[in-house]
Parts: C-alpha cells; structure tokens; sequence
C-alpha cells in the first residue's frame, strides 16, 4: 500500500483553522489566544525538529546517538514536571524525584518491551525504541506530575488533619494515607480512563497513525494494546515511586510535616 | 523525678525554657497570643524543630521514633481535625464502647456523622480520642474554648480525675485566670522570651 505524503502548505490549511479558533478566542475575550497561539507554533517546530532528529538517527542507528536522544528527552519531560506542579518541593527535590521516577519506570517498561516483546534486532532499533519511548515518556510525565501536583497541593491544603493524626502517633505514612490515594488516583485517572474508552469512543492516536500509514489495521491493534498496557504500568509505577519520594521528602527524620520545603510556583 | 521535663527549650520566640511536669499534676501555661505558647507544646509533641532535651521519666524524645515519642506524650490542638465520615473511626477498636458519661453524648455517638457535630462536641470528642490512646502525657492547648460555662466546668472535673487516676504529666494551655485557679499546680506565664512562675491568685 502506498502512503499519501502530506505537502507542508496542505498543513498550513489545519493551521488556518486554528488561527480561526484563536481569533474567535481573542473577540470573545477567552483569554486562551496567547497560550493557544504559542503552543501551536511549538508543536510544528518541536515535530519538525524531531523529524530531521529521526531521519539523521534512522540513517546512523548508532547506539549513542539513540541514547543521548533519550536522555534529551527525559530531561525535557522532568522539567514540563517541575513547571506543571502549582507547589512543588524546593531545590533540586521536584526535578530529581519526577526525573528519577519517570526515568525508572518509563526505561524499565520500555527496554523490557523492546527485548521481550517486540524483538527488533538490535533491540535499540530507533524506528521502535524512539516512538515507544516518546509515548512512555509521554503519558508517565502527565501521571508523574498530576500525581504530585495533587499530592503537594493536598498535603498543603490538609496541613491540620495531618498534623492533628500525627499528634495522635500515627506514622508520616499512616498520616498521608488518604492523600496518598487521593494523588495515585489522580495519576492514574488518564490511563485507566483511556483505556476504558479505547477503541469504542476514542481510536487512539498511534494506531489511527499506523493505520493512515498503510499498517494492517490487526497488527495496529496488537502494536496499540502493547502500547496501551506498557503505558498505564509505567504510569502507575511512576506515579507510585514519585508520591511515594515526594511523600518522604515532606517529613523529616523527626516525622515532622515540612511545609517550609515546598514552594509555589 | 518521674514526669515531662523541659530543659532548656528553644523554639520561635521562646529560648531556654526548662519545666518539669510531675506525673498526674497539670502545669498550666498562660500568655498573650502570639507569644509561643502552642508552639511550645508542638515543640514538646517533637511536631516543630527545637533545640534542648525533652524526655518522660528519662526516656529522651530522640531515643524512639517520633510517632512512638507523639503516641505517648499526646497534644491536643485547640481546634480538633476530623477527617473520616464517621465518628467512630477516629477511635482505636475498643474506645467507642464505653465513652465517659462526664462527655455528655449517647452511647451510638460513635455511629454519629462527624458533619452533625457542634464545635464543643468535637472538641470534647477530640479529648476523648486522645485519652483512648493511653497516653503517658498530655499536651491541652485552650481544651475548654468552644465550650460554655457549665461544660466547661463538667469536662474540666473529668480530665482533672482522669489525670490523677492515669497518673499523666499534664501542660495545659489557658487563658482564664478562674480555670487556671481551678486546674493547675502550677502555673507560668510567658513573658518575653521566657516562662515566669506565677504564685498564689492574680
């Protein structure tokens, strides 16, 4: 089967309506144009960027080339979690705690997928472990940070309940145990949603991707369950390793709440 | 001696309190607002960095974990926290089972939503609730506030039996001269930076 390539000036037609969209915004007083505007521009030129990137790395395959793009993008995503965090743990804590989660599980799961699942030869081919990588990073860095978000704003909010249990001897566990729940929750909320509603309310992105590209939908479907599953385990399991990290470094050795580590944005 | 003693405490505005509470008599700790008088017992709770030595019949406040430091010697805010639906599961297994009669409540209060409580209910809840724990000490801050004259009194004799059968070294927060004559042993008031003993009635 024969893919249709896209012209750029046929894109600039999707960028039209876009446009509309921010006009219409800016005459009715939204105040969403600005933001709109600016992340529409950074999406054409970050995917633009990445797709020279892609070319380059299709063409070298070299194992370090592959690495440093990761690591690139790992450092990229720990920083959009610092920023999307309204209170976040001072100093280096909020970046090294979602970077170090996000790192743990998205790599683990990722790699594992590559060698046991998919088997590409070498197991670092970039055309799979690019664009698995991407969407781990992806999805774990929303969990990641919705689930800190959650859990800083909560702690902050609930300071009394949580020092009044304290007072009662209860461990800094014991005393964050709903809030706890509370940021998992909302961490994992996107990917168990979204696997809920796959395939019969939404068609998700990648597989309708491998589908206009010529793939045999059955194999897309295969390819977006594979997806799907490693996504929501890397999720779960970053979320659980940030709030649990974020929950420690709130108390200090003494099991006191530090409210004086965190900041806000 | 057996008790809570303070040596050279330093916290907020306070510096180098020393205290000794002997087991089942109540110090009471009186002053302007803002003058450190809750933090002083969240210092002693070990809920506040502080510097100087705490410790309960020689056991020191760094010796144990915190959680098991804050399960013996037990504060009691001035506004209490409520956090589950109902009542009965703020409280260890047994305690709903025999709530004092001196608290005024019916015995199914432990089947109570907590969002039906008036302001003096969940406080004399929340003294109930850490008394349930079987603490060694206890830390009162203003445990009379939201309630009138005639509770007051009531849940003041109760505490005060309490304290002396359990034996508990007691610091006890208040503002009222009259509860203050009623309850204490002693009595300190913060001036400055530093606790003077108050003596007889003024």
């Amino acid at each position: 089967m024969e893919v249709i390539d896209l012209a750029w000036w046929k894109l600039g037609l999707a960028a039209l309506l876009v446009l509309a969209l921010a006009a219409t915004g800016h005459l009715s007083r939204l105040g969403i144009t600005r933001s709109l505007l600016i992340a529409a521009i950074r999406t054409v030129i970050q995917l633009a960027l990445i797709g020279l990137v892609l070319e380059a790395l299709f063409a070298s395959s070299a194992f370090y080339w592959i690495a440093l793009l990761a690591t690139i993008m790992l450092l990229v995503a720990g920083r959009e979690v610092v920023v999307r965090q309204s209170r976040r743990l001072r100093g280096w804590w909020a970046f090294g705690i979602g970077t170090g989660a996000m790192f743990v599980s998205s790599f683990t799961v990722t790699v594992l997928a590559l060698m046991v699942v998919i088997g590409p030869e070498p197991w670092y081919a970039p055309q799979y472990a690019i664009p698995l990588l991407g969407m781990m990073l992806g999805n774990t860095m929303t969990g990641v940070s919705l689930a800190l978000d959650r859990l800083n704003e909560s702690v902050w909010r609930q300071r009394a309940v949580i020092e009044s249990r304290l007072m009662l001897g209860q461990t800094w566990q014991q005393a964050l145990e709903g809030i706890r729940r509370e940021a998992m929750r909302s961490g994992m909320m996107p990917s168990i949603n979204a696997m809920a509603a796959a395939g019969i309310v939404s068609l998700p992105g990648m597989m309708t991707g491998q589908i206009l590209a010529g793939s045999p939908p059955a194999v897309a479907v295969k390819y977006q369950i594979l997806v799907m599953l490693i996504i929501t385990a890397g999720t779960g399991f970053g979320a659980l390793m940030a709030v649990s990290w974020g929950g420690r470094r709130l108390f200090d050795e003494r099991e006191r709440l530090r409210l004086d580590r965190l900041t806000k944005s | 001696m057996t008790g809570l003693l303070l040596e050279n405490v330093s916290v907020g505005a306070l510096s180098e309190v020393s205290l000794a509470v002997p087991d089942g008599q109540v110090v009471c700790l009186s002053g302007p607002s803002g003058s450190g008088k809750s933090r002083l017992l969240r210092a002693v709770a070990d809920l506040e960095p502080h510097n100087g030595a705490i410790s309960h019949n020689g056991a020191d406040q760094l010796d144990m974990p915190a959680h098991q430091w804050r399960s013996r010697v037990v504060m009691v805010p001035a506004d209490s926290q409520w956090w589950f639906d109902d009542v009965g599961a703020h409280f260890p297994y047994k305690a709903g089972e025999n709530v004092p009669e001196a608290l005024g409540f019916p015995s199914e209060v432990m089947a109570w939503s907590v969002s039906r409580l008036s302001s003096g209910e969940r406080q004399r809840l929340a003294l109930w609730r850490a008394l349930a724990l079987q603490p060694l000490a206890l830390l009162l801050d203003e445990p009379t506030a939201n309630l009138d004259g005639e509770a007051t009194r009531a849940i003041e004799t109760w505490l005060l039996e309490e304290i002396r059968r359990r034996q508990l070294a007691t610091l006890w927060v208040a503002h009222d001269p009259a509860q203050i004559q009623r309850v204490a042993n002693a009595h300190y008031r913060i001036h400055r930076a530093r606790l003077e003993p108050v003596h007889g009635s003024d």
